[in-house]
């Protein structure tokens, strides 16, 4: 299962959830993608995405960076 | 899973549109299907930059002149001030990183939203097939309609 980076810093909505959501679809279930952003929507909207789209939300760290850990379901 | 959203895209003001195409490109992003449907003033939004040779009558040629020609002429729904506003606000959105119209316009095609052009409007307004960008549908109410039956959101901006 592989980890997949993905540095969404400085992007305007919806451009951290297109790159998530770009990323999920090229990867493998059971994949983990991380992803850093700096738009502070983001924190609420992973969580949205998240629970709309069934992938799992493993971890999400608040703060200047907002850093989310998904796993493709 | 997926839903189905449908907008309809009647304004051809640059906050509009891309109020209209962050929707669109966030819920393909959530993996619902989309369909854009565009007419009157929206249909602006859809012209190529660049002039197009066509055949049109005197009034066709004037309206196709007094409109703007693509997502970098738009002006804004407020504080326009004759396009100076909306100068303004494409410099600010580019110091913030926001991405362009055009921008948004091509991630949302890329994302698979669906284009359509009302091609009543576009028979009004003298616009041709050959001006608008590439990769759209053209139809009618009657086909918005259908995908708006399917939807569970739809918007008229």
């Amino acid at each position: 299962m592989a980890e997949i980076k993905i540095d969404a810093k400085f992007l305007q909505c919806p451009g951290p959830i297109v790159q998530l959501f770009n990323a999920v679809k090229s990867s493998q279930s059971g994949d983990i993608i991380v992803v850093e952003a700096t738009d502070h929507g983001f924190y609420k909207d992973v969580q949205a995405w998240c629970k709309k789209t069934g992938n799992e939300l493993v971890s999400l760290i608040d703060g200047d960076v907002i850093v989310a850990k998904v796993r493709k379901a | 899973m997926g839903n189905k959203k449908t907008i309809i895209v009647f304004s051809g003001d640059l906050d509009r549109a891309m109020a209209a195409f962050i929707i669109a490109t966030g819920a393909a992003a959530m993996g619902d299907d989309v369909t854009m449907f565009f007419t009157f003033w929206g249909l602006n939004i859809l012209r190529k930059a660049k002039k197009v040779q066509v055949k049109k009558d005197f009034l066709e040629r004037i309206f196709g002149i007094m409109m703007p020609r693509g997502p970098e002429k738009l002006g804004l729904s407020k504080m326009n001030f004759g396009g100076l506003g909306a100068k303004m606000m494409r410099y600010i959105m580019k110091k913030k990183n926001v991405n362009t119209l055009t921008e948004l316009m091509e991630n949302a095609q890329a994302m698979g939203v669906k284009i359509i052009a009302c091609t009543m409007s576009m028979d009004v307004m003298g616009i041709r097939k050959e001006e608008l960008i590439d990769g759209i549908d053209f139809a009618g109410v009657a086909t918005y309609l259908g995908e708006a039956d399917e939807a569970n959101m739809n918007l008229f901006i």
